[in-house]
């Protein structure tokens, strides 16, 4: 039936594959530095010291952003900065204050000066220094109103360290010239650092990347849309009246309901074989990283048929209730967004408010896209597993029966 | 619709038993029961002396259903949609292909067998209905208004074949709106209103016990009267 239903197989599997590459190359772009994806901001040099022009190459350097310093062949002002800003030119622009240079080199002098006299060693040096107050310095950030909060507190977080630096950088300097000539240099260089210890298959370091949080997340989103085709065969088994048929031969409803669980379930592992050939073998052609499966394919399998055995379930019991297609098919669509969502589809589990990670647990989304990441990213084994592919059997055998329950009390007058 | 209310009945071997009676009067709820669609919540009736909680797939294999609808798969063709409904009665192989052909024949479909059900007419799915319905040769057979919307040149396929099934020892309980189809065509026949029995005779008792009554329609009107059976 469904060769002869293109709308069908586009629904069923164009579709997710569609959806998975255009996700997988928005998100990956998202994390990518790569010179075609630079953003272009605003920087607005009222210093023109040592500072802003640090700032102006560290920027540059960061091959994340294009600073644009002049419109037209005028340095920018604040006031043009700040309304391309707000009308959504530019997602950020960035005002470096009058004087920062020569005023952070005066209150560095100042502290520094401070702090060896009181050690005797700077008479000759505090005498210069003028002692004159020196007002906190502003470094103003202007965000398109419509940039999402990640994105500013990156960016805060970045230009915060970067002005740090140069700080902390000038706090040396001022301690090694005071100190004179002959004094050792400070090591400027991080005493602490970081180092991200990535998971090892063998000696092989496995760095997650964007593909492998995407296409399991995806894939499980699009198993879960047999919901939609699924209840809707049902309605129309009903209204077309074969449902009559099915239920007056002499096969057991359970060999019915059999039937078409495995028939689904073929079409779930269908579209999730081509998610995954899609992943492995297009996606470098698309610049992307592709989708290492290497030992991981068996136990991928698993999560995807018990995902594909709740999505079934799921799918019966919102055919068995639903009285219409209408009803079925917008429910069918929302109800598996909402469950997508709270599952850490699109924001991680993690990073929800606590009383949502709680109902997130009830998501069975979230066991299937919890039991992928440890397959894929945790390289978990089966034993592993058990608890989320159990939920999602759990799940399909409850909607199963409250599907049969709630068919029997109908049929009865 | 109503529920069926004190009703006794029995029909016996061999019967073409008409189930009459006005829009929502309880025929296709009681054709429902006796299929094993819907369950009574009380009273009990039986099949050949078997009961749906006890014997539910013995009672299946003897009875066939032809649904008011067209219970058929728009998108398979007749030959597609008798094969996979034949199969559910373990109809299996050359067994199978050779009920379809020949019931495609018997009833003029043959030359349409390969063509998908959502292209033919009205009466064409009525028929393809019906054989989807008596595959297993069913020794009783259950027809929800079997002729509704056709024309006559099928009304009259369909009504032949089932004298035939008839003759050959099918048993069937029918329910129709037409009610000069239902005088030539029943053995027997039930008047059904608001869930209860009106009459219970053969055509001809029926209208010679009604007063000033030439056929079947002045029995039926005379039992449940002229108002409007309008519901939603």
């Amino acid at each position: 039936m469904l060769k002869r239903d293109m709308g069908g197989v586009i629904i069923l599997f164009i579709m997710p594959l569609v959806l998975i590459i255009a996700v997988t190359l928005i998100q990956d772009s998202t994390f990518k530095t790569v010179s075609d994806a630079k953003i272009p901001i605003l920087l607005v040099n009222n210093d023109n010291g040592k500072v802003s022009q640090e700032v102006y190459q560290n920027l540059e350097k960061s091959e994340v952003f294009t600073v644009i310093t002049k419109i037209d062949g005028q340095a920018i002002t604040e006031i043009q900065a700040k309304e391309a800003v707000f009308k959504g030119k530019y997602q950020l622009a960035i005002i470096i204050p009058q004087n920062l240079s020569a005023d952070l080199q005066s209150k560095i002098d100042q502290n520094v000066g401070k702090i060896l006299s009181n050690f005797g060693l700077t008479d000759t040096l505090s005498g210069k220094i003028p002692q004159k107050a020196i007002a906190q310095k502003e470094v103003k950030l202007y965000f398109d109103p419509a940039v999402q909060m990640s994105f500013k507190n990156a960016v805060m977080s970045s230009v915060d360290k970067m002005i740090s630096q140069i700080e902390t950088k000038s706090i040396y300097a001022a301690f090694q010239d005071q100190l004179g000539e002959d004094t050792a240099a400070f090591e400027q260089e991080s005493f602490i650092t970081f180092k991200e210890i990535v998971p090892k298959v063998g000696n092989k370091e496995i760095i997650p990347n964007s593909v492998q949080h995407n296409v399991p997340a995806w894939t499980l989103f699009a198993i879960f849309f047999i919901v939609i085709p699924l209840s809707i065969n049902m309605i129309k088994e009903k209204s077309q009246g074969t449902f009559v048929r099915l239920h007056t031969n002499p096969v057991p409803n359970v060999i019915v309901m059999g039937g078409k669980t495995i028939m689904y379930l073929i079409i779930c592992m269908i579209q999730f074989y081509m998610m995954v050939a899609v992943a492995v073998f297009l996606f470098p052609h698309l610049g992307l990283p592709a989708l290492n499966v290497e030992g991981n394919l068996v136990l991928m399998s698993i999560v995807a048929l018990f995902s594909g055995f709740a999505a079934i379930g799921l799918g019966i019991l919102i055919g068995t209730v639903a009285k219409t297609q209408e009803q079925s098919a917008p429910f069918g669509s929302t109800f598996t967004i909402i469950l997508a969502a709270i599952g850490g589809v699109w924001v991680p589990v993690f990073a929800m408010p606590e009383f949502m990670q709680h109902i997130a647990k009830s998501s069975p989304m979230n066991w299937g896209l919890n039991a992928f990441y440890d397959v894929l990213l945790r390289h978990a084994s089966i034993i592993d597993i058990v608890p989320e592919i159990s939920l999602l059997f759990l799940f399909f055998l409850l909607t199963i029966t409250i599907a049969l329950l709630y068919d029997k009390k109908k049929r009865t007058v | 619709m109503f529920s069926l209310t004190d009703f006794t009945l029995s029909v016996f071997e061999g019967q073409v038993f008409g189930l009459l009676g006005p829009n929502g009067a309880g025929k296709t709820t009681l054709i429902s029961m006796l299929c094993g669609l819907i369950k009574p919540t009380s009273g009990h009736f039986t099949i050949n002396g078997l009961t749906y909680s006890e014997n539910d797939t013995e009672i299946k294999k003897i009875i066939g259903v032809v649904p008011q609808e067209y219970a058929l798969y728009p998108t398979l063709t007749a030959r597609e949609n008798l094969m996979y409904f034949g199969s559910m009665y373990g109809l299996k192989g050359k067994q199978l292909k050779e009920k379809v052909d020949e019931n495609l024949h018997l009833l003029g479909l043959f030359k349409f067998a390969d063509k998908r059900i959502e292209t033919f007419s009205g009466g064409m799915k009525r028929r393809i209905n019906l054989i989807a319905g008596i595959m297993h040769n069913p020794q009783l057979l259950f027809l929800d208004e079997p002729t509704v919307g056709v024309d006559v040149q099928s009304r009259n396929a369909i009504i032949s074949y089932l004298k035939k099934l008839n003759e050959d020892g099918m048993t069937i309980i029918y329910t129709s709106h037409h009610l000069s189809e239902a005088e030539d065509f029943c053995t027997d026949i039930a008047i059904i209103d608001r869930g209860r029995m009106y009459a219970h005779a053969t055509p001809a008792d029926l209208i010679a016990k009604t007063h000033n009554a030439r056929n079947l329609e002045d029995v039926f009107i005379a039992l449940t009267g002229k108002e409007l059976r309008d519901d939603i």
